[in-house]
């Protein structure tokens, strides 16, 4: 049943570009694609470990410079007299390069907060974000500074039996970025589902409890941190072999901000939220445009944000989920008195 | 007495100016079933989270099997063999009975994160062994009616069975108890009590403590009695009942819990 619903889904999707002819809103799907697989990697943390990280963009961001520099070549001076003078690789070895690099930065910033818990990831993922935008403000040998990365090559993919195809067009690019954020879709669904998703579903609703029966924390949430930042690495990729430019203005808050809330409206912790979230979040813009100035329009995201969650708290997947399951057996009123063990907590 | 499979030397504990647990001394026998007992407040749940690596002691050593405890996560400990419920229920309360068991065979997969994220043939047939498992943990403790339910829906009793259900689950060879039968009523005690002698005939060792005097009495090799942070006596349940200490602490105290 659900497979179906996600097949359909998938189909009415890859059917857009055959009726849908208007570049201007094909080029709303494409970015609001790119933006949704930055929201899955998101939803990744927040939804299935309960970490939020308030500066997800950053690997985006990387992602982007990373893709850009590798397949642009850059040369640049470094103390001691050394220069390293990078000679332009073809955008696809950028992608991965992408997902390497903002995967490895994920790995530090898990290794910097996940020691202690708390409010110490959102901080220390903020912070990232921030010295990563000034790194890319200023280093203007390697990334231009504000004149921003011109001329990013578009990615060239390999068919068998086509040879190389580059993909210039919005039709080309749109059916490319929904084959990675299936791709994704389908990782995420695998890794919330196996093993190690237990793991961290257990870490989740009971940490002391999981770590008695021999949860390591400290792996199981980098390990998450890795996978969710080389997704938005891959994203950010995207976004810069798409988009052609890209400046520091690709670390701005409010890009995280709009991932968090494309997951919270759509529903985190549920697979098919920051897609539903995604949607209308990404395509809001298209239809404000015409009637609102942009400032305007981040008032009118608030209100539909509120109005949203003021329906359907959980988000709209899990609310609308829980609405049309089958009744549900009543649950006992008598709660048992407290599901953790808080002195171990306080002892710890 | 058998080796020692547990070893608490010298252990103390301070919160600030209160003493929980000081120079506490004692050791379970390989396959040995210990209680131990004291009045509210004594420090049993503390000695607990310093076996468990919950709690870093203030002094002292803990060893497990020749394997010095100090300094290691819990998460390690449990690596170790060495598993415990909690005082206080706790569960995986939006999980059901079934996925709160699979939860903890956390330690019982052996396969790859890339086994599985790629669906091999090696993760399939573990995942069917892991499931096969969690049905027998589930029916082993009584709540195979329950094992489709969530585990924070079910009464106070059946959540600590799960509980021991999850302990179990990691495969310990020693296991440490927490009031397991507070809140039960005297049939489920007494089906309790046959599920702790199963578990130790199968070669578990077991550290028990519970008010539930009757229970520790018949249920306990040995019986360890703490009174504010200090071991004040030690030996078989005969000797226990007739000691002076023993009967001061808890008469001190008001006997009702006793
Ligand atoms: N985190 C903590 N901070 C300060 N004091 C604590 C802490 N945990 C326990 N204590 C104190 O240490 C002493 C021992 O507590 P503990 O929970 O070990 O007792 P207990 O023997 O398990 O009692 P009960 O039978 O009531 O469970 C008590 O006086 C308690 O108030
Ligand atoms: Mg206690």
């Amino acid at each position: 049943m659900k497979a179906a619903v996600g097949i359909l889904a998938v189909v009415a999707l890859a059917s857009v570009p055959l009726w849908l002819r208007d570049p201007y809103l094909m080029n709303a799907l494409i970015t609001t694609g790119i933006f949704i697989i930055g929201a899955m990697s998101l939803n990744l943390l927040l939804g299935f470990t309960g970490q939020l990280s308030l500066g997800h963009i950053a690997f985006f961001g990387i992602g982007a410079y990373v893709s850009a520099l590798t397949s642009l070549g850059f040369d640049v001076g470094l103390p001691f007299g050394l220069r390293i003078v990078h000679i332009p690789w073809p955008p696809i070895a950028g992608f991965v390069l992408a997902i390497v690099v903002a995967g490895f930065c994920g790995y530090l910033v898990g290794l910097l907060s996940f020691r202690v818990r708390g409010a110490y990831f959102v901080i220390v993922t903020i912070s990232f974000a921030e010295v990563v935008r000034l790194v890319a403000l200023n280093w203007v040998e390697l990334t231009q500074g504000p004149l921003a990365l011109t001329n990013i090559p578009s990615i060239t993919v390999g068919l068998p039996g086509l040879g190389d195809l580059t993909l210039r067009t919005k039709l080309q690019n749109y059916y490319l970025v929904l084959t990675v954020a299936v791709v994704t879709y389908l990782l995420i669904s695998r890794l919330v589902h196996s093993h190690f998703g237990r793991s961290m579903r257990g870490l989740m609703e009971n940490e002391t409890l999981a770590v008695s029966v021999g949860i390591d924390v400290t792996r199981t949430l980098t390990l998450a941190a890795v996978i969710s930042a080389g997704i938005a690495g891959a994203a950010g990729s995207l976004y810069a072999h798409y988009i052609r430019i890209i400046d520091p203005e690709v670390f701005a808050f409010i890009n995280t901000v709009t991932m968090v809330i494309m997951v919270i409206t759509g529903g985190k912790g549920s697979l098919a939220g920051p897609v539903v979230g995604g949607l209308i979040f990404g395509l809001l813009p298209v239809f404000l445009r015409p009637i609102m100035a942009p400032e305007a329009q981040w008032i009118a995201y608030g209100g539909v944000l509120i109005v949203i969650l003021f329906i359907l708290p959980r988000g709209i997947v899990p609310s609308l989920a829980l609405r049309f399951a089958k009744p549900p057996k009543p649950i006992e009123a008598r709660a048992p008195a407290a599901f953790t063990e808080r002195d171990a907590k306080e002892h710890a | 007495m058998t080796e020692a499979a547990l070893t608490v030397e010298k252990v103390a504990v301070h919160f600030g100016g209160l003493v929980a647990l000081s120079d506490m001394n004692f050791s379970v026998g390989e396959g040995e079933i210990v209680s131990l007992i004291g009045p509210n407040g004594a420090g049993k749940t503390t000695a607990f989270n310093v076996v468990t690596g919950f709690l870093q002691p203030t002094r002292g050593a803990v060893s497990y099997r020749g394997t010095a405890l100090n300094g290691l996560k819990p998460h390690q400990i449990a690596g170790l063999g060495l598993a415990r419920t909690f005082q206080r229920t706790s569960v995986f309360p939006n999980d059901t009975v079934y996925d709160n068991l699979l939860i903890g065979l956390h330690r019982q997969s052996r396969v790859s994160f890339l086994d599985s994220i790629l669906g091999l043939p090696r993760a399939r047939s573990s995942e069917r062994r892991l499931r096969e498992r969690a049905g027998e943990l589930v029916e082993w403790v009584g709540l195979e009616r329950r094992g489709h339910d969530l585990a924070g829906s079910l009464s106070y009793g059946e959540q600590r069975l799960v509980g021991v259900a999850l302990a179990l689950a990691a495969e310990p060879s020693m296991l440490l108890l927490d009031e397991p039968v507070s809140g039960m009523n005297a049939s489920e005690t007494h089906t309790f009590v046959q599920l702790v002698r199963n578990i130790r005939d199968r070669g578990v060792t077991i550290l028990l403590v519970e008010h539930d005097m009757p229970m520790v009495m018949s249920v306990s090799d040995r019986i360890v009695v703490l009174n504010y942070g200090r071991i004040i006596a030690e030996g078989t349940p005969d000797a226990i009942r007739n000691d002076p200490a023993v009967i001061e602490a808890y008469l001190g105290q008001g006997a009702a819990r006793a």
